[in-house]
């Protein structure tokens, strides 16, 4: 049925309402999730906001350096997809990467020491916010160009299928990588090779200050899958069950034999782009913003566990008391890493240090002599 | 003369030559609603409107492309890359067609077209978003370069990129935008593409280098001045097309050169410059030429890493000793 732009844009978070994947959840509005595993999915939900919080806190007193991107509103995507996972299948993503790490298996103090450019953080403080890695969760990683790491979870997807292995890779971006070549590319390839690869869009509506259809011909995302004979879905960013659910059925396509999914999630980013760029203001009202918080996934998974019996207030407390002091904790280790020094400029460039000729150009010997 | 910041400057350049010429137009992402990523285009959408003040998806090869295509028929276009580290993914549009252009036509298409955005080094944003890039873009005959250090400069030489007849590339310090200074009031500032200038004049040591280290090697200049050293800068402003006869005769006139530039040592731009001095001026050298650069390292992100990596003042003070003999380490 065709929208105007503003109708569509109203209807915007909430995937299932005008996806086409509608009314799927009615049968089992928890999946048949067990509650430890509900808790756990709170858990992570919780952590990841608090976590920002605190990591906001540190950016402003400038503990936390460069760009900085947060994640706050779409803590549904991350969790209800990662946690459908297995831990030896494999995460890529963009620079907006602070819980995709954490729910993929890496800690808080890995996190937060790297977001201090501390040498214990997860990439030993030469990273930064946008490139958190973590090879022994299976975690590729951050990457800051938009676009960039499409390609990437194409290749994991081949290692695995070269290996023959029944992994999958979870590939995140934002919409307005979907414009980009590498991502047409990459679908390509996924889809005509049968690579198991599950590319999910995080919708959040903006591409820095360029709402999507002032960006995109298209509108529905999940169509682009079409051009190559790709199965898709829409999945409702802000409910971390739709998105579990979405994401687990794409997953066992995947593992079964190879098909790879695009799902666009739904969803809306509660703060600026990054922390320099305004909440609101430049190119969506206070009204948006506020709209649009009404549907915190959060909030929202808050109230389900409640009406289905599965979360008291007093777990609630006790939860957030312990994820607080985590995040705390986070902070303090990051404060007592040490800075990276000297040493560790030239570390890492190369893999293997080649004993025949010259590899560094500058005054790296000299600074090795002292 | 006004005072006007670095940014300020480009937005002059930027808005006199649409004004003047309406096949000119700017494009780029976040150009036109948002003001400019980095506030360069400010008001252009309200003055030109959304036909000439073009607001892109974030596609940097199919915009640049698109913009080569413009240019072969005659339209002036101004693509902004949001930074130079983005334009990597443009660099075949770049590099493989607008280079090409007129010579693989053997004349018969011209390229009038301009490449713009912030380039180099700001404050710990890593390996990916800290990159000078200056090397790579004067590799490619057909390329003209330019990287203004001052807002004078800034404007200048934009508008004599506009109204070149072939692709040029100016390349924007991102950290300069705020910097303010002195722009000539006359009607129409232009400042030639391939004509350097001396920043400070000096005796003992010439310090050459571009765009943003312009700076560094001034603030070397004072220090070295308050122990006795007269340091001259020679800012070259345009890589291709290069002065050469500026940088010979600042070498005639001092003897002893330091270069400096933001980017990687390995396969740099004062790799050109060594080689050009000596050739053609060999026998003015009182001492071997020194480089200060970029460590030959990815940009880490940790904040006294990313200073190690960092040419700073201090360096070059370093360096000029050294070739000066007043220090052996
Ligand atoms: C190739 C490239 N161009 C431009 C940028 C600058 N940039 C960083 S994020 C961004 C917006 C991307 O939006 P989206 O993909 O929707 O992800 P979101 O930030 O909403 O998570 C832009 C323009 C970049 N990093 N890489």
């Amino acid at each position: 049925m065709a929208q105007t732009k503003a109708a569509r844009k109203t209807s915007q978070a909430g995937g299932s309402s005008n996806g086409r994947d509608a009314g799927a959840r009615k049968g089992d509005a928890l999946l048949g999730l067990k509650k430890d595993e509900l808790h756990a999915m709170l858990y992570q939900m919780l952590l990841g906001r608090r976590f920002e919080e605190k990591s906001a806190e540190a950016y402003a007193i400038g503990k936390i350096g460069g760009f900085c991107h947060l994640y706050i509103g779409q803590e549904a995507v991350a969790v209800g997809s990662i946690m459908a996972l297995r831990p030896e299948d494999y995460v890529i993503t963009a620079y907006r990467d602070h819980v995709q790490a954490m729910v993929k298996g890496i800690t808080p103090n890995a996190v937060m020491a790297e977001l201090y450019g501390r040498v214990d953080g997860c990439a030993g403080g030469k990273g930064g916010s946008m490139h958190l890695y973590g090879a022994e969760q299976n975690f590729l990683g951050g990457w800051g160009i938009v676009g960039g790491q499409v390609p990437l979870a194409v290749g994991a997807g081949f290692a695995i299928k070269y290996r023959e292995q029944d992994n999958v890779v979870l590939c995140y971006m934002g919409e307005a990588a979907v414009n980009q070549g590498a991502f047409h590319e990459s679908l390509n390839m996924a889809a005509l090779w049968k690579l198991p690869v599950i590319f999910i869009v995080e919708n959040n509506r903006f591409g820095m200050g360029t709402a999507w259809e002032r960006a995109s011909s298209l509108y529905d995302i999940s169509q682009k899958a079409s051009a190559y004979d790709m199965p898709s879905a829409v999945a409702d960013g802000m409910d971390v069950i739709d998105m579990r659910r979405v994401t687990q059925e794409a997953i066992d396509r995947a593992r079964k034999d190879g098909t790879p999914t695009l799902i666009e999630a739904r969803c809306y980013r509660f703060m600026g782009h990054s922390m320099s760029d305004p909440v609101h203001g430049v190119y969506r009202t206070k009204e948006e913003v506020e709209e649009q918080k009404q549907k915190d996934p959060i909030t929202r998974f808050l109230e389900l566990l409640k009406d289905n019996n599965q979360l008291t207030d007093e777990e609630l407390k006790t939860m957030d008391a312990e994820i607080q002091k985590v995040c705390e904790e986070a902070a303090e280790f990051a404060d007592n890493s040490p800075e990276p020094g000297l040493e560790d400029l030239y570390t890492h460039v190369y893999a293997s240090e080649d004993v025949h000729g010259r590899l560094f150009f500058d005054r790296k010997n000299r600074l090795e002599q002292g | 003369m006004s005072t006007l910041t670095y940014r300020e400057a480009l937005n002059q350049a930027l808005a006199e030559e649409m004004e003047r010429d309406p096949d000119v137009f700017l494009m780029g992402e976040e150009v036109g609603l948002y003001n400019g990523a980095y506030k360069v285009s400010k008001g252009l959408l309200d003055r030109f409107g959304e036909k000439r003040i073009v607001d892109t998806p974030i596609t940097e090869l199919g915009f640049t492309g698109l913009g080569v295509g413009a240019a072969m028929l005659g339209l002036r276009p101004v693509i902004e890359f949001m930074t130079f580290n983005f334009s990597i993914l443009a660099m075949d549009q770049v590099f493989n067609s607008a280079a090409k252009v007129h010579y693989m036509t053997a004349g018969k298409y011209k390229c009038p077209i301009v490449f713009r955005g912030p380039t180099g080094a700001a404050l710990q944003l890593s390996a990916q978003h800290s990159q000078a890039l200056e090397s790579s873009y004067a590799h490619f005959p057909g390329l003209k370069i330019a990287t203004p250090a001052t807002p004078a400069d800034a404007k200048g030489l934009l508008k004599a990129a506009i109204r070149d007849d072939d692709p040029v590339v100016i390349m924007e310090g991102e950290l300069l935008y705020n910097m303010k200074g002195e722009v000539p009031d006359v009607e129409d500032h232009v400042v030639p593409l391939g004509v350097a200038e001396v920043k400070r004049e000096g005796s003992d040591v010439s310090i050459i280098t571009h765009g943003k280290m312009v700076h560094v090697a001034l603030q070397a200049a004072t220090a070295l001045e308050k122990d006795g050293v007269n340091a001259e800068v020679l800012d070259l402003r345009s890589l291709r097309p290069l002065d050469v006869d500026a940088i010979l005769a600042t070498v005639q006139k001092t003897n002893r050169v330091v270069y400096v530039e933001e980017g990687w040592p390995y396969v740099g731009i004062g790799s050109q410059i060594v080689d050009t001095i000596q050739e053609e001026a060999f026998d003015y050298l009182d001492a071997p030429i020194l480089r200060v650069t970029q460590a030959d390292v990815p940009m880490p992100y940790a904040k006294m890493l990313e200073r190690m990596a960092k040419p700073s003042a201090e360096r070059v003070v370093a360096a000029c000793n050294r070739v000066l003999y007043r220090q052996t380490v």
